[in-house]
C-alpha cells in the first residue's frame, strides 16, 4: 500500500470574490521509503501540495490518505497528533527554536510531542546528532551555528522522532550551493538509514538531480 | 511541566529589556502596596489600640438612649445597682470578656479659684480600669514621688493637658470642681490635681478623670449608680462575634414599658476614628485595585506582543505536532513566570522597605497628637493575598494571548512574514 495516496485533490483559495485554483484535480501516490521532489516555478502550488500531504491544510475537494488514514477529514487536535505521530518537517527558513541549543532543539519533539522519558531521550538524539554529524555542535544555541549546520540540525529535529514521512519544504532555498547539495544527499543517507519518505519540494535544477522521483507542477496541475 | 517553565523563562530572558521593565512596573505596584499596607494598618491599628485600651475601652453598655444624647452627658440615663449587677452576671457568663468597668460620665465646673472652665470627666473605679484600659496610665503624667501602680486616690483628679495649660495648673494643685446632679441641685467639693492626662483623637479623648466614689458623692447619688460599663475581650478579633451574642441577650432584659433596657456599642460605634479606619481600608482596596490594572495590562501587553512576535515559532511548534492544549501552556507559563519573579521581587523589597521603616520609625502629628511613631509591619496573610492575586492576574492576563496562540493555523503561521 502506498504510503502517501491523493484523490482527485484540489485546493481553491477565496480572495474576495476571486477564487484561485492553488492545486487543481491532482492525484498520485507515493510509495513508502521514496525520496520525492515537487518541482516548479514560484506559484506553481508546491508549498499547497506539501502542506496538504503534511496536514497542515485541508484540501477544498478529493480525499489525501497518508500511511492509511484519511487526514482530510481530521479535526485540529487529531491532525497535531498525527503529525507528531508520522511526519517530520524541514523548513525553508531553519525554524529552529531560538532559545533552545542544538540539542534541545532535537529534544523538543521527544518531549512535547511524543512525552519519552529522559534515558530513552538521550540516547536517541544523540544517535540522530551523530547521523548527521553534528554531535560536536549540540550545546551551541541556531544563532552560533551557520545556515547548513541549522539545517542538519533541522534534519536530526525531523527525523528524531523517527516519523514514516519527512516533508521539506525549499530545504536548500536559504543555503549556499555546497550546503544544499550536502544537506539534500544527507537527507538521502537519511532515507536509507532509516528508511523514511522524504518529500520536498525545490525550483533549483541543482538539487532536483537528486531526487528518484520528480513531479512537476505547473499553475496547480501535474504535468 | 519543568521542560515548559524553562522554555518559558527562556523565552521572556530572549527579551530582557522588555521583560526587565515590565517586570519592574508590577513589582513596583507590590512594594507600594506592601509598604502602603503595612503603614497605612499599622497606624489604624495604633489608633485602634490607643482608642480601645486608653480610652473607650472595645465595647460599652448603657442604659437604652445614651449614646443618642451623649454630647449632653445625661444623668438621668444611670443604671442603678440592679441593673448593673443584671449587666455583671451577663458579662461574667461570657468567656471571651476578659473585664468590665463601671464609669460615670459627667460635665463639671472646675475653678482653680482665680478662673473657672468646663471640664468633661470620666469618672472610673481605678482597679478595674485599669484592666478594661491597660494603656490609661500610659497617657497620664504624675508627680515623680507617687506610689507605683497607683492610678487614682479619692479626692484626687486627673485633668487634660490642654486645660492644665489653660488654666495654668499643675500636678498638686487644689481645685473645686462643681457639678449639677439630675435633679439640678448643685454641689462642689475640693480635689488635689494628682496628674496631667495626654488627648487624644475623639471627644472622649479630652476628659479628665476622677474617683467613681467621688462623682457619686459630688452629684448626690443616694446609692451607687452608674452611666456606662466598658468591657474588654481576650481576643479582639472576636470583638463582632462577641457583640452580636451580647446584643441578643441584652435584648432580652425588658423595661416596664416592654422597650429593651440596655444598648451596648462596639468602639467603632462610638468613635469619630471609625470613619477614618474606614477611609484606609478603602484606600488599601484602591491601591490593590490600582496593582491589578497594572499586573493586567503590562502582562497582557506583553504577552501579546511575545505572541506577534512569534508567530512562525508557534507555526513550527503546532507543525511538529505540539498540541494546542500545550502551545497554550507555554504562553501561559510565561505570564506565571513573570508575575512570580515580580511577586518574589516585589514581596523581598516591601519587606525590606517595612525593615527600614521599623529601624527608622516614622514619627507623625494626628489630630491634637505630637510624636506618634509609626512601626509598620504587614502580616504574612497580606503577602500571600497579593502574591496570589499578582499570580491570578498574570495567568488571566496571559490566558487571551496564549488562546490566541493555540488557535493559528499551522500554515498561516508559517507563511506569517
Amino acid at each position: 500500500m502506498a504510503l502517501v495516496q491523493i484523490e482527485n485533490v484540489s485546493k481553491i483559495y477565496q480572495t474576495g470574490e476571486i477564487e484561485i485554483a492553488a492545486l487543481s484535480d491532482i492525484n498520485l501516490s507515493i510509495e513508502k521509503s521514496a525520496f520525492v521532489s515537487f518541482v516548479g516555478p514560484s506559484g506553481s502550488g508546491k508549498t499547497t501540495m506539501l502542506n496538504m500531504i503534511g496536514c497542515l491544510d485541508k484540501p477544498s475537494s478529493g480525499k489525501i490518505l497518508v500511511d492509511g488514514k484519511q487526514v482530510d477529514s481530521f479535526n485540529r487536535q487529531k491532525r497535531a497528533a498525527f503529525r507528531g505521530d508520522v511526519i517530520g518537517f524541514i523548513f525553508q527558513s531553519f525554524n529552529l527554536f531560538p532559545v533552545l541549543t542544538a540539542y534541545e532543539n532535537i529534544e523538543y519533539p521527544l518531549v512535547m510531542v511524543k512525552n519519552e522519558p529522559a534515558a530513552e531521550r538521550k540516547e536517541m538524539i544523540l544517535n540522530v546528532l551523530d547521523s548527521v554529524g553534528m554531535l560536536n555542535q549540540k550545546d551551541k544555541f541556531p544563532d552560533q551555528l551557520s545556515g547548513g549546520q541549522k539545517q542538519r540540525i533541522a534534519v536530526a529535529r525531523a527525523l528524531v522522532t523517527q516519523p514514516k514521512l519527512v516533508m521539506a519544504d525549499e530545504p536548500t532555498a536559504n543555503l549556499d550551493k555546497a550546503s544544499a547539495i550536502n544537506v539534500i544527499r544527507l537527507m538521502h543517507e537519511m532515507k536509507d538509514k532509516f528508511g523514511t519518505t522524504f518529500i520536498f519540494s525545490t525550483h533549483d535544477p541543482r538539487i532536483m538531480e537528486e531526487a528518484e522521483i520528480t513531479y512537476t507542477l505547473v499553475d496547480g496541475k501535474l504535468s | 511541566m519543568i521542560r515548559i517553565f524553562k522554555i518559558a523563562l527562556r523565552n521572556l530572558l530572549r527579551y530582557k529589556r522588555r521583560t526587565l521593565l515590565t517586570s519592574l512596573l508590577i513589582t513596583l505596584g507590590i512594594v507600594l502596596v506592601i509598604l502602603f499596607s503595612g503603614l497605612a494598618g499599622s497606624f489604624k491599628i495604633m489608633m485602634i489600640g490607643q482608642i480601645t485600651d486608653s480610652n473607650l475601652a472595645q465595647m460599652q453598655i448603657h442604659k437604652k438612649g445614651y449614646v443618642s444624647s451623649i454630647d449632653t452627658m445625661p444623668l438621668n440615663l444611670t443604671l442603678d445597682t440592679k441593673r448593673y449587677k443584671k449587666i455583671e452576671e451577663l458579662l461574667s457568663s461570657n468567656t471571651q470578656i476578659s473585664a468590665w468597668a463601671p464609669r460615670i460620665k459627667l460635665n463639671a465646673m472646675l475653678s482653680n479659684f482665680k478662673d473657672t472652665t468646663n471640664i468633661r470627666l470620666n469618672a472610673i473605679s481605678p482597679e478595674k480600669e485599669v484592666l478594661v484600659c491597660p494603656d490609661v496610665a500610659s497617657r497620664m503624667t504624675f508627680d515623680e514621688k507617687r506610689e507605683p501602680g497607683v492610678l487614682l486616690n479619692q479626692g484626687e483628679v486627673i485633668i487634660p493637658d490642654k486645660l492644665a495649660k489653660g488654666m495654668k495648673l499643675n500636678i498638686g494643685d487644689p481645685i473645686v470642681l462643681v457639678a449639677n446632679n439630675k435633679d439640678g441641685s448643685v454641689n462642689g467639693l475640693n480635689f488635689k490635681v494628682a496628674g496631667i492626662i495626654e488627648s487624644i483623637l475623639g471627644p472622649q479623648g479630652k476628659e479628665g478623670y476622677m474617683h467613681i466614689k467621688d462623682a457619686q458623692e459630688l452629684l448626690r447619688m443616694d446609692s451607687p449608680e452608674m452611666i456606662e460599663v466598658a468591657v474588654r475581650l481576650h481576643d479582639f478579633d472576636k470583638l463582632g462575634k462577641v457583640y452580636t451574642d451580647l446584643s441578643s441577650k441584652l435584648a432580652g432584659f425588658i423595661n416596664k414599658k416592654g422597650m429593651p433596657e440596655f444598648e451596648i456599642h462596639t468602639w467603632d460605634q462610638l468613635s469619630p476614628f471609625s470613619n477614618i479606619a474606614k477611609m484606609i481600608d478603602f484606600m488599601t482596596i484602591t491601591m490593590k485595585i490600582i496593582m491589578i490594572a497594572i499586573v493586567l495590562i503590562s502582562i497582557l501587553n506583553v504577552m501579546m506582543m511575545s505572541v506577534y512576535e512569534r508567530v512562525r515559532e508557534i507555526g513550527t511548534m503546532s507543525a511538529i505536532g505540539t498540541s494546542p492544549s500545550r502551545i497554550m501552556s507555554l504562553f501561559l507559563a510565561e505570564g506565571l513566570l513573570l508575575g512570580l519573579i515580580s511577586a518574589i521581587v516585589g514581596n523581598i523589597i516591601g519587606l525590606s522597605g517595612i525593615f527600614i521603616l521599623n529601624i527608622y520609625k516614622i514619627s507623625f502629628a494626628f489630630g491634637r497628637q505630637d510624636n506618634l511613631l509609626l512601626a509598620p509591619t504587614v502580616n504574612i496573610t497580606e503577602l500571600l493575598w497579593v502574591s496570589g492575586i499578582v499570580l491570578l492576574i498574570s495567568v488571566f492576563a496571559s490566558f487571551q494571548p496564549a488562546y490566541k496562540a493555540s488557535r493559528m493555523e499551522p500554515v498561516d503561521a508559517l507563511g506569517h512574514v
